[in-house]
């Protein structure tokens, strides 16, 4: 069957059962009308004044039970510096566990170890909304028995609620806990702030342990996650490397090409109609996308503008805005750097939020829908707007889809930022290898070299041009680059689906084939 | 013309091209070893744009090592050409 971007999508995967098609961003969410399953709470008891501490994380996992095809989940918070998902899968393989399904809110360069447990078909499913380096490779080459499902930010979360994915055993780190496993990501000495997108693990998991490296006295405070929820509590050396965790303070790109891209993106907000007090706004973290908050921070200056929130992924740089007072708070579901940490901790206007509470489209409250204003980057566009950012040149799996869909479908004004090519390669493609946004939640590209604009926004077309922004047409711009950069060899794929891109609402957007050939 | 002398020109940075020169002995002909980040899209783009200018500068016995992360073909065809004149010793035009 063909979803409404014209993918095909087979009807039943085995191991992952019936697929539903993509129809369009908001067509399956009708208010009033949800047709999902909900799952309950796991019921659960414990006597007065017994403890949840255990010696070491291996004697909390044995108390859980595991068993062969269980589900085992993780958060990110730790990105790049996180042990203690590698640590569990180990601890598991060597219990003789097998056919595990893996559901970490994402996955980064401290899991390329994973690699030999996919191999030997000790991991068999995935579920995560990003998949990076050496495990992107080997799943791309199709060694994980069924296909990887890619999910957003906030469909990770409804996947839980409808039960696609179904947690056996979480384990969960934290920068603070107490022997209850009230427990936080805001201070310690492994500190990485927000703690968003452990929360809905630790509601619904069967089994939820807490490792820290940080136990404290009780009770933990700020507890972002609750005792109640929480069957163990392992006091560990070391949650992960520090310095990967979270360090410093994030700087904006000296990139040249960058800086004139965030330049012009800046222009565009500041002509969209959307700029005025009480804005809300989102930024990426990565190059171009992060330095259009310094260019919107002195327009806001220049113009006396005054904000109203930010959202999303946080960085020192949106503390600092938020502490000058051009925003007036931030929901903080991820943070990005050490000093963000401390804003969470003693800034009440800095608010922890859950992946639910920011980005999940089966609930009334999504923070992602009353975003006037986010900036996306992208790995790839196409001339229907529709926005790569988990396969790479080849068509290897090498990124994130995070909450890229989920904002830019609330989002007012949804604007990617990107070069008009990278290294050589062309970004604007006829269609890009793997739509993950799709086009009609897609309003402006910038680039280097222009912008685009979706056809569906003529009135933002006509006032960038009013105010002197260089509006392009985006088939023009694909023509211009190509001209210089000269076409590129057609990819060589093969015909095995090695993952499923899956939309905020649970729909399949894109599938993803095997590759045969990886630069 | 012969190469004489090694010689390079380019950076490793993102969209240029590293092309390093090594004189070899009469009569051996051309080596063209090119590794890039683009190899797969653009293989055949990298090697043409590189005979060609060695053809241009008459080139006959050569090794050329090219090291490459995505250069546009203006960059290599300058990188190859300010290459090969180091190694003939020509100054002018090679900064």
């Amino acid at each position: 069957m063909k979803n409404a971007i014209g993918v095909e999508i087979p009807e039943y995967i085995e191991g992952l059962g019936k697929l539903e098609p993509f129809q369009g961003v908001w067509k399956s969410i009708i208010e009033d009308e949800v047709p999902v399953t909900n799952i309950s709470r796991t019921l659960k008891a414990k006597k007065p004044h017994t403890s949840k501490l255990c010696d070491t994380l291996e004697d909390a996992i044995k108390k859980c039970n595991p068993f062969d095809g269980m589900t085992v989940t993780f958060h990110h918070h730790l990105r790049g510096g996180d042990h203690v998902l590698m640590a569990t899968i180990k601890i598991l393989d060597q219990l003789g566990i097998k056919d595990i399904t893996l559901a970490s809110s994402s996955l980064t360069s401290a899991h390329d170890g994973l690699v030999p447990y996919v191999e030997k078909g000790m991991i068999t499913k995935i579920f995560t909304s990003g998949i990076r380096g050496q495990l992107g490779e080997i799943i791309s080459k199709g060694k994980l028995k069924y296909p990887a499902i890619i999910h957003s930010h906030g469909g990770r979360v409804r996947d839980f609620l409808t039960g696609r994915i179904k947690p056996d055993l979480s384990v969960l780190a934290a920068a603070a806990a107490d022997e209850e496993g009230n427990a936080t990501g805001a201070h310690g000495p492994s500190a990485f702030g927000s703690m968003g997108y452990a929360d809905i693990d630790a509601r619904y998991s069967k089994n939820v342990i807490i490792v820290t490296d940080n136990l404290v006295e009780y009770p933990c405070v700020p507890c972002t996650i609750r005792q109640h929820f929480i069957d163990f509590v392992v006091k560990v050396d070391s949650i992960g490397d520090a310095t990967k965790i979270a360090s410093g303070t994030t700087r904006i790109t000296k990139s040249p090409m960058d800086l004139r891209i965030a330049k012009i993106a800046a222009s565009v907000i500041e002509h969209s109609g959307l700029f005025k007090n009480g804005m809300s706004f989102q930024v990426g973290a990565g190059g171009a996308s992060l330095a259009v908050a310094k260019f919107l921070r002195e327009d806001m200056k220049r113009k006396d503008i005054k904000g109203s929130f930010m959202i999303g992924g946080v960085t020192s740089y949106g503390v600092d805005m938020l502490n000058e007072g051009l925003f007036h708070s931030i929901f903080d579901v991820q943070s990005f750097d050490a000093a963000v940490s401390t804003s969470v901790l003693n800034n009440p206007n800095h608010i922890e939020i859950t992946g639910d509470q920011y980005a999940n489209a089966n609930n009334c409250g999504s923070m992602t829908n009353k975003l006037d204003v986010v900036v996306l980057g992208a790995l790839e566009v196409d001339v229907d707007f529709n926005v790569n950012v988990i396969t790479g040149a080849s068509g290897e799996i090498r990124g994130a889809s995070g909450g890229h869909s989920d904002t830019a479908s609330g989002a007012s004004l949804t604007v990617i930022v990107c070069p008009s090519f990278r290294g050589r390669l062309p970004i604007v493609q006829d269609r890009v290898h793997t739509v993950v946004t799709p086009g009609e939640s897609v309003d402006a590209i910038v680039t280097e070299r222009g912008v685009c604009v979706n056809p569906s926004k003529p009135n933002l077309a006509a006032a960038l041009k009013k105010a002197g922004v260089k509006v392009v047409d985006i088939r023009d711009l694909k023509k211009e680059v190509e001209e210089m950069t000269g076409l590129p060899a057609e990819k060589k794929l093969g015909d095995k689906i090695v993952a499923l891109v899956e939309y905020r609402d649970g729909t399949i957007i894109d599938v993803i084939y095997n590759v045969e050939n990886l630069s | 013309m012969t190469p004489k002398f090694k010689a390079q020109a380019g950076t490793f940075e993102s969209s240029d091209i590293m092309i390093l020169i090594e004189p070899v002995q009469p009569d051996t002909g051309r080596q063209v070893d090119i590794s890039s980040t683009v190899i797969l899209q653009f293989e055949a783009d990298i090697t043409k744009t590189i005979i060609q200018v060695l053809d241009e500068l008459e080139i006959k016995d050569v090794h050329l090592i090219a090291k490459d992360k995505g250069a546009l073909n203006q960059t290599i065809r300058a990188r190859v050409e300010t290459a090969i004149k180091r190694s003939l010793g020509i100054q002018k035009g090679t900064l």
